[in-house]
């Protein structure tokens, strides 16, 4: 089973307990234990009792903020770094009112990759025990032990915001705010090639899609009440897994995200057949951070990148 | 009939390079990190020395997409405003395939071979006519498999023509049909099965069967009021993270939903049939616009009630098998046993 992280989960707990003993909200969004290895579970909890079943460890990647949208009760929410600015997004765009939140902060180290450690293991039957920068990986009856750092999602492992831009409080200390990789290293890989082999190369990458939508559903800026590859009148693209079909799903979902994405990763985590999509939504979030000095959800105040017009934006793209 | 043979490891490679002669075969096969049911060219790139398959081999009978007509409206041709069927399916073999992927597609069959006076679907009828299905028997079930909730079993022979047993360096082939015995007439390497190896598959069955744990009881459901299960609190709280992404049903070797389009370029076109979700906000939202399950609430149980009640109640049997796929695939863990616990209270 997953190996808890103690202190902050007694942490989480208490607090908790507290916001919904003072009736301070309805319900606190959270983690519990879950029910297979390498993946905690989202949860609501509404009762102390409920509270005290909370949990945290490496496998709480999931980003919350994903069931803020609309919601007009009164919540607490657990938030990494990555989390609070979908937060901070989701109260710019109104779609959940600031004052009905109450933010409990984690600073974050990363989060572990189920994919890496089941490539890893050859099996999705995992034991893992983690002693400092070391993971130790048990499964069918093989040992080995591998850097920490070598099994974090790759937006973790390039985070460059691992402590909450806003939260009400914090759980535990500060850490070290960036993760220490290039955030821009999926991204170097597919800027490096050719026009035909990059198009080669998201034809082989899309290949496996099945358009189950986990991407999207998983990302906490895809609240439209109607997708655009819902519509029907007109239909934007088709709804078989023509490869045409699925890159205009997959290329248009990320410039819906563009200026907004926090590079949280959930559209990678939830993909049920690896596509990193990252390599399509990371691009743009490097584009607006170096064209426009903007990383998205960082402040309350900030005006999103896209909404607002500058003499000194940059126009040297347009040819 | 039952014959028992075996075959050398190293030969199947072989054996399904002369079979992709004969027919199309389909089996595991490695596409990146995923392993996939897929079509081989070369039967050195199935992959069968692997846990199961990170989707079900659904697709192999019943296409994600399928064209099912093409039409052309071009007024000067002969065929105008005419449906032409499309071409037959080639004769397959499904490969590899787990018993609780088996006993999938006998649940597809209820669906959609329910006879003349009910329902019986062309397209997949005729691919299913076309298909010989090879087994492979899990000697490591996982924590997720609970096949044996359901009949089910990791050596499970239902819906099989062959099956395989690994024991070590060769595999013990069980025939099991008539179609069977005809994919392996002429072949080389399948011989007769020596006891040592039969003995062996038997203990290995053994400790499977063993491992496997059931205990996921659906049998308080049949008799429960439709209008009870359906408006049980518990949906209140299960639904709540669920994120009505399509990964459960897409992943599932039962769900068997599906929409139809058509799709043209000009004066061309192509009616397909595609996989639908009960899970997506589209499902079954009417022309009108009016949509009897507007909410993730109505979208979650539709699915749980619909394997679990609507199903058997219609089938007599449930539309699961315990393959653990959704277990192992949703994206916030939301488990299938967690809620028919729930629903067989």
């Amino acid at each position: 089973m997953n190996h808890r992280d103690t202190e902050n989960t007694e942490k989480i707990k208490k607090i908790a307990g507290r916001l919904l003993a003072e009736k301070r909200v309805d319900a606190v969004i959270g983690f519990r234990p879950g029910t297979v290895s390498l993946i905690s579970a989202p949860t609501v909890a509404r009762t102390e009792e409920e509270a005290a079943g909370l949990h945290w460890d490496r496998f709480c990647g999931v980003n919350l903020a994903n069931y803020l949208p609309k919601r007009e009760d009164k919540i607490a929410i657990v938030a990494k770094g990555c989390d609070s600015r979908s937060i901070v997004g989701l109260v710019a765009e109104n779609q959940i009112k600031r004052e009905n939140l109450y933010i409990i902060g984690i600073p974050c180290t990363g989060m572990i990759d189920r994919a890496k450690v089941i490539s890893l293991a050859e099996s999705p039957e995992v034991e893992l025990t983690e002693n400092g920068e070391e993971v130790t990986i048990k499964a069918d009856g093989k040992q080995s032990t591998v850097a920490l750092s070598d099994i974090l999602q790759d937006n973790c492992q390039g985070c460059l915001h691992r402590n909450p831009a806003v939260f009400d409080e914090l759980v535990g200390k500060k850490v070290e705010e960036a993760g220490g990789s290039d955030i821009n290293a999926a991204v170097a890989k597919v800027e490096a090639m050719s026009q035909d082999e990059r198009w080669n190369h998201f034809d082989q990458m899309f290949s496996t899609c099945i358009r189950c939508y986990a991407c999207r559903n998983a990302c906490p800026l895809c609240y439209c009440e109607q997708c655009f590859a819902d519509d029907s009148q007109p239909q934007w693209c088709g709804k078989s897994t023509n490869p045409v079909d699925v890159k205009i799903f997959h290329i248009f979902r990320a410039y819906h995200c563009a200026g907004r994405c926090t590079d949280c990763g959930a559209c990678v985590r939830a993909c049920p057949v690896g596509i990193n999509v990252r390599e399509l939504t990371g691009k743009l979030e490097k584009e607006v951070r170096e064209l426009f000095g903007c990383e998205a959800g960082m402040s309350l105040e900030a005006i999103p990148p896209l909404g607002v017009y500058l003499e000194k934006d940059p126009q040297e793209f347009i040819k | 009939m039952m014959k028992e043979m075996v075959i050398d490891k190293k030969d199947i490679a072989g054996l399904l390079t002369e079979l992709t002669g004969e027919m199309t075969v389909i089996a595991p096969v490695r596409k990146g990190d995923n392993l996939l049911f897929g079509p081989v060219s070369d039967g050195s790139e199935a992959a069968l020395d692997s846990v199961n398959t990170r989707l079900a081999p659904k697709d192999a009978l019943f296409p994600q997409c399928e064209k099912m007509m093409t039409f052309t409206t071009d007024r000067q041709a002969e065929d105008a405003h005419t449906m032409q069927d499309v071409s037959e399916p080639d004769k397959q073999v499904i490969f590899g395939v787990r018993p609780c992927d088996a006993a999938g597609f006998l649940i597809l069959d209820k669906v959609f071979n329910q006879g003349g006076a009910e329902y019986e679907d062309t397209y997949y009828l005729r691919r299913r006519e076309k298909t010989t299905v090879v087994g492979l028997g899990c000697n490591k079930p996982l924590s997720t498999c609970f096949c044996a909730s359901f009949g089910g079993s990791p050596f499970g022979t239902d819906g099989l023509d062959i099956l395989l047993t690994d024991v070590g360096d060769k595999y013990v082939v069980t025939v099991l049909t008539d179609k069977g015995e005809a994919r392996l007439k002429g072949k080389s390497g399948p011989s007769e099965a020596d006891p040592t190896s039969i003995e062996k598959a038997g203990q290995i069955k053994e400790s499977a069967v063993k491992s496997v744990k059931a205990g996921i009881a659906t049998d308080k459901i049949k008799g429960k009021a439709t209008m009870e299960l359906f408006d049980d609190p518990c949906w209140d709280t299960l639904y709540e993270t669920c994120m009505n992404c399509g990964v459960c049903t897409y992943s599932c070797p039962t769900c068997h939903c599906f929409d139809i389009q058509d799709e043209a370029i000009d004066t061309e076109g192509v009616r397909m049939r595609n996989w639908d979700s009960c899970m997506f906000s589209l499902f079954t939202r009417h022309g009108s616009g009016h949509n009897p399950r507007p909410t993730k609430k109505d979208r979650f149980r539709q699915r749980f009630l619909h394997k679990f009640k609507y199903f058997q109640d219609n089938f007599d049997t449930v539309a699961c098998v315990g393959c653990g796929r959704c277990i192992r695939l949703c994206p916030v863990n939301i488990d299938v046993r967690q809620v028919v616990e729930e629903m067989n209270r």
